[in-house]
């Protein structure tokens, strides 16, 4: 979709007539309606379900696959790449089923290769719905193309002899990909968020990791007197990071049910004190100890700045070790600290964070093999799949204790220190990814309350007001937990 | 004979009709029909809800203020453009004077001809990861780099919301001029020598020479290059999705109906929705067209 016409090459200039020009300029007209007509080409596929493979259930084989079904399973090729399927996950399935035949493939697109699929009926059986290019999950649940995995999480551990599935789990993990009551999704990495530091220079310049708001601002002064911009997010495209932190202080403020509250579309969530609290503070530290050119800045260009020792808090989640990994000098050592307490009668202890089962694995409903795909989530659930997972990706997985004695890199150990620390006091929301419109506002709301001139009162009246505005729209579908 | 010219004239009609028919035609009419469905595009299910879709676009914000950016796009990039393009065309063609009763361009035209045409040919995507660098707010941002060493800066190009549609509009009109340069030039190329030279003889000087001579034989030209802007300033999509922060930010500063179009549809999975802003664009990229036609339909010089 260029902004000009095409490059007139194609004729002679001297050629050019009023009425070739007219002509397409009516061309350019009729392409400028964007893609909008070709998409509904994929409108209108069949009603009709595929043959669906079923064995005979068994305590060897709970889930009742057909031993020789073939299972199409299609990943997302990112950040994790896709070795741990090739070389852990499928062969631990063809282990167990070895006259299955497993249909592997990959794509950094998973929308654009799988959304005809499914609206066609004829999708895969197992998805990695994951990337800048997913489908929406809310969306599938509610057409239906997502498998219940109760029977999932209800049937025995691969490899942990004596426990179901759920019970190997993490806290949060399961509900995390619940739709109104029911679990449709495998949230498989499991990601800790807190203020990431350089703990090797924090170590040399005897920085101590501070943990009330008191504490921070003072070690805020030091780093800014030291010629360092405290505190830094990116406001270009990663304004969710520092929203995230901010809610983050709000639940520790006024306890979990601050989140559930605001996830539930409840009148008065976004106003409550907690978050107006938690607000006021952050605006506090974006008007002191920041820079308003991070608005303009993508979140590689602020973590790349503070690999070079520009910024020394940076707010985001443990993939980030990873995702510098190239950039980093070796004299960097990643650490991460839960945010500090914003007042002395915080109702979670300064310990607690924010933490989220993510990336997205699910079974279609509507695929040839929906019980071998269950199966294949199972075979990724056995502590060895998660713990050869981590091996080859660096990230945690739900997996309770899978991870036990891996040193990976300090990053890794400083987030699963976090997680420990931390305990049952461990929490996530949903509405970002349930509700996109308010995602969306909660950028700009943050941009504006850190950077331009926004304030407490503000922020929390604006979000109120998006809120409320998507709980009376019909046309949105709503989620409740 | 007269039997065999019918399935004559249709054997050579088929083709190019059945092929238009189901790659332009079918989809726009099925786009209208989405449009008044709430199709999600992931299953093929969907529910009849009449013109919700478009009643829902009155009270969307973003959609206004879409329209809004495409109201300021269509007043000020077609005008500067084609202004600066102008400009450029007449001083590349007829600015040097008259050289042996030839009408020749400023010294080292040929030059410019080329380096003029140079941003037409890098793909828009291109451009605005160039432009990215161009107004990054950092010091290796070009501008504000140098911005920076003078201590001045830096200018939040993007990340102003005063600023980012006029930085938008700037960056259209550098991708641009280089087009019409050309497209002005054939135009000027097909001015007969001799009304410059009757002019030059009765003693007019540059200035008259263009609004006497070049812009009135030009307009017919002048006005394709303005329908051509025109629905370019209800594109713009490509630009904003790569230049722009924050998704048509800072919230929703720079937004565009393409790029509303995209979010719908991409990323909320609202294809029904989607088609809505799709058809309301095609209106009035077709309304547009149409008007300027209209109005700017003026007695043509013959030649």
């Amino acid at each position: 979709m260029s902004g000009t016409p095409d490059n007139p090459s194609t004729d002679a200039p001297s050629a050019v007539t009023r009425r070739t020009l007219l002509g397409r300029a009516t061309v350019a007209g009729l392409l400028a309606v964007p893609s909008a007509g070709l998409l509904s080409a994929c409108l209108g596929g069949g009603d009709d379900t595929q043959d669906q493979a079923e064995g005979t259930k068994s305590a060897d084989n709970p889930l009742g696959v057909k031993e020789d079904a073939p299972l199409e399973v299609v990943i997302f090729n990112g950040g994790l790449g896709t070795k741990y399927a090739t070389d852990v996950h499928i062969p631990s399935y063809k282990a167990k089923f070895p006259k299955a035949e497993v249909k592997f493939s990959q794509t950094e697109e998973i929308a654009t290769q799988l959304q005809p699929r499914f609206s066609s009926n004829t999708p895969p059986d197992m998805v990695n719905n994951a990337g800048s290019k997913l489908m929406d999950m809310g969306a599938l649940v509610q057409a239906g193309q997502a498998s219940d995995l109760t029977d999932l999480f209800d049937a025995p551990s691969l490899d942990i002899a004596g426990q179901k599935v759920k019970d190997t789990l993490l806290p949060g993990a399961i509900e995390q990909g619940t739709f109104n009551g029911k679990p449709y999704v495998l949230n498989y990495a499991y990601t800790v968020y807190g203020l990431w530091y350089d703990g090797a220079l924090f170590k040399s310049k005897g920085w101590a990791v501070p943990k009330t708001w008191a504490e921070f601002t003072a070690l805020c002064d030091q780093i800014k007197a030291a010629g360092m911009t405290p505190f830094g997010y990116a406001g270009a495209n990663a304004a969710y990071y520092q929203y995230l932190v901010i809610l983050t202080s709000a639940a520790k403020i006024g306890g979990t049910d601050v989140l559930k509250n605001i996830d539930n579309l409840e009148a008065g969530a976004w106003t409550n004190d907690a978050v107006k609290k938690a607000a006021e503070a952050w605006a506090g530290i974006g008007a002191k100890y920041s820079d308003k050119a991070f608005l303009g800045q993508k979140h590689t260009e602020v973590q790349l700045q503070q690999n070079q020792g520009k910024v020394a808090f940076y707010p985001s989640g443990s993939w980030l070790e990873n995702e510098q990994a190239k950039d980093t000098p070796s004299t960097f050592q990643y650490a991460v600290m839960p945010l500090p307490s914003v007042t002395g009668s915080d109702k979670l202890p300064s310990t607690a964070i924010f933490a989220a089962a993510g990336e997205m694995y699910f079974a279609a409903s509507k695929g040839k093999n929906p019980r071998g795909a269950q199966e294949y989530l199972r075979h990724m659930l056995s502590k060895e799949g998660a713990k050869k997972f981590t091996e080859l990706t660096k990230v945690m997985t739900v997996v309770k204790g899978a991870t036990d004695g891996l040193t990976i890199s300090p990053g890794f150990t400083s987030g699963a220190a976090l997680a420990t620390a931390a305990g049952a006091n461990a929490f996530s929301y949903r509405w970002a990814d349930w509700y996109k419109k308010l995602d969306d506002e909660c950028r700009s709301a943050t941009n504006e309350l850190m950077f331009s001139g926004g304030t407490a009162d503000k922020f929390c009246e604006r979000m109120q007001k998006a809120a409320d505005a998507v709980k009376n729209d019909s046309s949105i579908q709503k989620f409740k937990r | 004979m007269r039997r065999g010219r019918y399935p004559f004239i249709i054997g050579f009609l088929a083709a190019p009709v059945i092929l238009y028919v189901t790659f332009v035609v079918l989809p726009y009419v099925e786009a209208f029909y989405v449009a008044m469905t709430d199709w999600r595009g992931l299953s093929p299910n969907y529910n009849f809800v009449g013109l919700d879709n478009f009643a829902g676009l009155l009270d969307n914000e973003r959609f206004w203020k879409a329209l809004r950016h495409h109201g300021v796009l269509l007043l000020v990039m077609p005008l500067v453009t084609i202004l600066i393009a102008l400009v450029f065309a007449f001083l590349l063609n007829v600015g040097g004077g008259s050289k042996q009763g030839q009408m020749a361009g400023i010294w080292g035209s040929g030059f410019y001809r080329v380096v003029f045409f140079f941003p037409q040919m890098l793909a828009i995507v291109v451009i605005g990861v160039i432009f990215g660098r161009v107004f990054a707010p950092i010091d290796s941002g070009l501008i504000n780099g140098a911005l920076n060493g003078l201590g001045l800066g830096p200018v939040l190009f993007m990340a102003d919301p005063d600023l980012a549609l006029w930085s938008i509009i700037a960056v259209l009109v550098w991708q641009g001029v280089g087009f019409y340069v050309v497209l002005f030039s054939a135009g000027m190329a097909s001015i007969p020598r001799d009304i410059y030279e009757a002019a030059l003889i009765d003693g007019a000087g540059k200035v008259t020479l263009f609004f006497r001579v070049t812009l009135p034989l030009l307009w017919d030209t002048i006005q394709v290059a303005w329908v051509y802007l025109g629905i370019a300033a209800f594109d713009a999509f490509a630009i904003v999705q790569v230049l722009a922060v924050a998704d048509g930010g800072p919230d929703g500063a720079t937004t565009v109906i393409g790029l509303e179009i995209y979010q719908q549809a991409f990323r909320e999975s609202y294809f029904g929705k989607a088609s809505a802003l799709g058809v309301v664009l095609f209106f009035l990229t077709l309304t547009f067209a149409a008007l300027t036609l209209r109005v700017t339909r003026r007695e043509a010089v013959e030649l």
